[in-house]
């Protein structure tokens, strides 16, 4: 794997190539915050809030560090005007679902996001999919997955999966950033009616 | 049918189809495309087999064809029939004329003047498809072939010249060649993005893996845009010809249709397409003595917008949900199963037999400097001549409205026209002269996209209009990154609170603001894309939404929360008929006493007052100002003076 030197906020970095612009800034001890990232998950680009600048050759686009490659003379800048709106709105949009969520207040606060910009969704599950990702790639149970898509899309595990293998795992639960509360409701939910589930898959 | 071996081979059996048909034979062509089908167009081809079965007897009506043919694009006056040797092009041909066509037109050769096509403007009738001002205007490169052929006969296809272009590349042209040619013609991508196909057949040619791919995006979902399907279901034969000279191109030996489950005809002709280029060896081992191999499946989507996003298609056809996965790395790189993958869209496709025959001055020839050939659109809305256009590049679109789509519908001022499909923007009257060219369309805020053209007139409320894209793109996300699912979200409910009339001071900036966070941080196009409507309906409509919030007005009438209807009594006649046809009852009064509407009951349909008789016009719609009180009971009785006397 050959070298690859590329700046991030004005330093030179060096990465192997593959890496990602994540994975390149925390070798080099810079900070970018994610919520839907997980070292022992793929990369997955659904949260957004690590997005960055990236130039090449003289373009600027806002990427997704969990996912972008790096690649020789990126320019990558991790603050910005333009990241730090992005994260803003971003956040306030899932403080809409989960303004109790302590990742999230954290972030909030240093972007300054208002909690209450948004109307409150009865959801609180920001969809990062760690659970899922996490049942899935390193359990190998896929005991929770998503249903529907869009502003529909939720998650739900799967009853007749879930009552053999949940019940002495819960692994995905301290995974969960708006508070393992989403995951453990799901898994009751799951279990207790499992036909309710079934049905309720187009939104609650 | 024994595989064709040789281009020379080719060529006899073309010379020997053409040397089968007579030209003067007479043929009633009857398009059979979808449009058509919903107007009843197959129990018009049974009344024409019927027909001419019954005329059969010692006449030489035996020896007429029935051609069911593909879409030529006048679906607002079809079934469509068009009578051959002569070209003479009836409209909206119903069963029961079937019997006069035969014995008037088909044998006496008179024709029939109640099924042309009528010049509105000069009351003149118009004999031939050519002449009518809807065809006049349009450049037919892509469908003109379809009503000349029926697209389940591959000899109809090779009898207008089919698989030449195939021929001369696999004969003719190194896999180079090829490429350079397509990237000389500037064929733009048809699908929405506009990215040169020559070079993205380039990347994904010179990019190293093995196997290689090649796949015909016909996820095509647009609301209203139907132009991947008539191309489909007309002519299967120019795609399927365009990608198999794309695969040697590329060097790849496995193609895939990706074709919605939505368009049952097209997938059945499609999928007949493969079989019988497979017959007769334009598919399979060793394609006319070349030693090029190719094969093709179909592929049915099954029904998600967001696969039509190349990402997310290749996702579905792994078998994976519709998602869309990030870029870099491109499908060229990593594509089908992490091979190099080469997508392109239907109408993409079907440009490339053009190129490869007539070289790529055949495009570049045609158009503006940025965007070469022609585009098919589906010119829908207030427009009196709705149905599938193919226009040149760098018409304008008052030409594409005017005098292809023959002006706005009963009278009416235009208002605005969307391009791009339910991500792209409305252009207001003022760009109206701008060219039809990928980049045009971009400066102005709106997208080619791949093709849907909405005609808006002046009682289209702009607000409404960004209501009804966002809530078809909110459902249609694929829900996973956060800007796309929850900032459509979150605009969609913006813009339901202020066509609801509980809009506030900030909303229009709030707006802006989500819009420019979809916009740039949404994992795939849908997201980039999906602010269009509320970004150009901002930029050129924003005294609409000033207007909504600020006056709770809604200028056009639509939004139902800020409009309402009542009755002047000065002038109401109390005729008696807005009463009747009123559907919620809301309407009091009776004959020499005034109406009245009951407010509460009223489900603001305009009921009334589109039936109101235009002499009274008693019937108001108010919006933004307080309803006036009923009259009172007792000065609701009309006392006419003739009476008096």
């Amino acid at each position: 794997m050959s070298e690859i030197l590329l700046q991030i906020d004005g330093r030179e970095v060096k990465a192997r190539e593959g890496m990602t612009i994540l994975e390149a800034a925390r070798s080099a001890g810079l900070s970018i915050p994610t919520l839907c990232h997980h070292e022992k998950l793929n990369p997955y680009g659904a949260c957004r809030i690590c997005v960055v600048e990236a130039e090449v050759s003289g373009r600027t686009s806002l990427v997704a560090s969990c996912l972008y490659p790096v690649e020789k003379n990126l320019v990558v800048r991790t603050r910005s005007e333009k990241v730090d709106k992005t994260r803003k709105t971003i956040l306030e949009l899932l403080l809409a679902h989960a303004p109790d969520s302590p990742a999230l207040q954290d972030l909030a606060q240093e972007y300054g996001a208002d909690k209450d910009r948004y109307e409150k969704e009865s959801s609180f599950c920001v969809l990062c999919g760690l659970c899922v990702r996490y049942c899935t790639e390193v359990k190998k149970k896929n005991a929770i997955g998503f249903f529907d898509r869009g502003a529909s899309r939720e998650i739900n595990f799967i009853p007749e999966i879930a009552s053999k293998e949940c019940w002495d795992c819960k692994e995905c639960f301290p995974l969960c950033p708006t508070s393992y509360l989403q995951a453990a409701y799901e898994l009751t939910e799951a279990l207790a009616f499992p036909r309710h589930c079934f049905k309720s898959t187009s939104g609650k | 049918m024994p595989r064709i071996k040789t281009p020379a081979e080719l060529e006899e059996f073309r010379k020997a189809i053409l040397s089968k048909r007579d030209p003067k034979r007479p043929c009633i062509a009857v398009c059979t495309g979808t449009g058509c089908l919903a107007l009843g167009a197959a129990r018009v081809v049974t009344a024409f087999k019927e027909e001419i079965k019954k005329k059969a007897l010692g006449t030489r009506v035996d020896v007429v064809d029935i051609r069911e043919t593909g879409c030529p694009g006048f679906c607002e006056r079809g079934p469509i029939v068009v009578i051959y040797p002569e070209e003479i092009c009836y409209l909206q041909v119903q069963p029961a004329d079937a019997e006069e066509i035969v014995s008037q037109t088909v044998l006496a050769k008179k024709i029939l003047d109640r099924l042309l096509y009528v010049d509105p403007t000069t009351g003149e009738r118009v004999v031939h498809e050519s002449e009518i001002p809807f065809y006049k205007n349009q450049m037919r490169h892509l469908i003109g072939n379809n009503i000349k052929i029926d697209p389940k006969s591959i000899e109809d296809y090779l009898a207008v010249g089919g698989y030449s272009a195939l021929a001369k590349a696999l004969g003719q042209m190194t896999p180079e060649q090829v490429v350079e040619m397509v990237k000389e013609s500037n064929l733009r991508g048809r699908g929405g993005a506009g990215f040169p196909a020559g070079k993205k057949w380039e990347f994904a040619r010179k990019s190293p893996g093995n196997p290689k791919y090649v796949v015909v995006n016909a996820d095509e979902g647009d609301p209203g845009a139907f132009m991947d399907r008539a191309v489909l279901e007309g002519n299967p034969f120019s795609v399927l010809e365009g990608l198999t000279i794309g695969a040697y191109a590329i060097g790849s030996h496995e193609g895939y249709f990706y074709v919605r489950q939505e368009y049952p005809l097209a997938v059945e002709n499609v999928t007949l397409a493969i079989k019988q280029a497979e017959e007769y060896g334009f598919l399979g081992k060793n394609i006319l003595g070349s030693g090029f191999d190719f094969t093709v499946k179909v592929h049915r989507g099954a029904g998600a917008f967001v696969c039509g996003e190349e990402t997310s298609l290749l996702s579905s056809l792994e078998g994976k949900p519709g998602e869309p996965r990030a870029r870099p790395p491109y499908p060229a790189v990593k594509g089908l199963r992490e091979k190099p993958t080469n997508i392109n869209n239907v109408e993409t496709w079907a440009n490339v037999p053009l190129i490869v025959t007539n070289g790529p001055e055949f495009l570049t020839s045609i158009g503006t400097k940025g965007s070469t050939g022609t585009k098919i659109f589906s010119l829908v809305g207030k427009v009196n001549n709705t149905g599938l256009v193919e226009v040149p590049m760098g018409i304008t679109l008052r030409d594409i409205i005017y005098k292809v789509g023959g002006g706005i519908s009963k009278g009416k001022k235009f208002k605005a026209v969307q391009t791009g499909g339910p991500s792209g923007g409305c252009i207001p009257e003022q760009h109206l002269d701008i060219k039809v060219d990928f980049d045009e369309l971009k400066k102005v805020g709106a997208i080619m996209g791949s093709g849907g053209m909405i005609v808006m007139d002046e009682d289209t409320c702009m607000i409404d209009v960004a209501k009804y894209f966002l809530n078809f793109l909110t459902g249609e996300s694929c829900g996973k990154c956060t800007p796309c699912r929850e900032g459509i979200r979150q605009m969609l409910k913006i813009l339901t609170n202020i066509s609801g009339g509980k809009g506030k001071e900030g909303d229009i900036e709030l707006l802006e603001e989500l819009a420019q966070t979809t916009r740039d941080a949404s994992l795939c196009a849908l997201g980039g894309s999906a602010p269009n409507p509320v970004l150009s309906t901002i930029r050129y409509f924003r005294d609409e939404y000033e207007a909504h919030i600020k006056e709770r007005r809604c200028p056009a009438y639509v939004c139902k929360d800020l409009i309402s209807y009542t009755i002047d009594p000065d002038k109401c006649q109390a005729c008696m008929i807005c009463l009747r046809k009123c559907p919620a009852q809301a309407i009091t009064g009776a004959k020499k006493q005034i109406h009245v509407i009951d407010q509460e009951k009223c489900t603001k349909c305009g009921t009334c007052f589109e039936v109101c008789p235009p002499r009274f016009a008693a019937v108001k719609r108010l919006s933004g100002v307080p309803v006036p009180p009923p009259i009172p009971e007792e000065a609701r009785m009309i006392v006419r003076e003739s009476k008096q006397k």
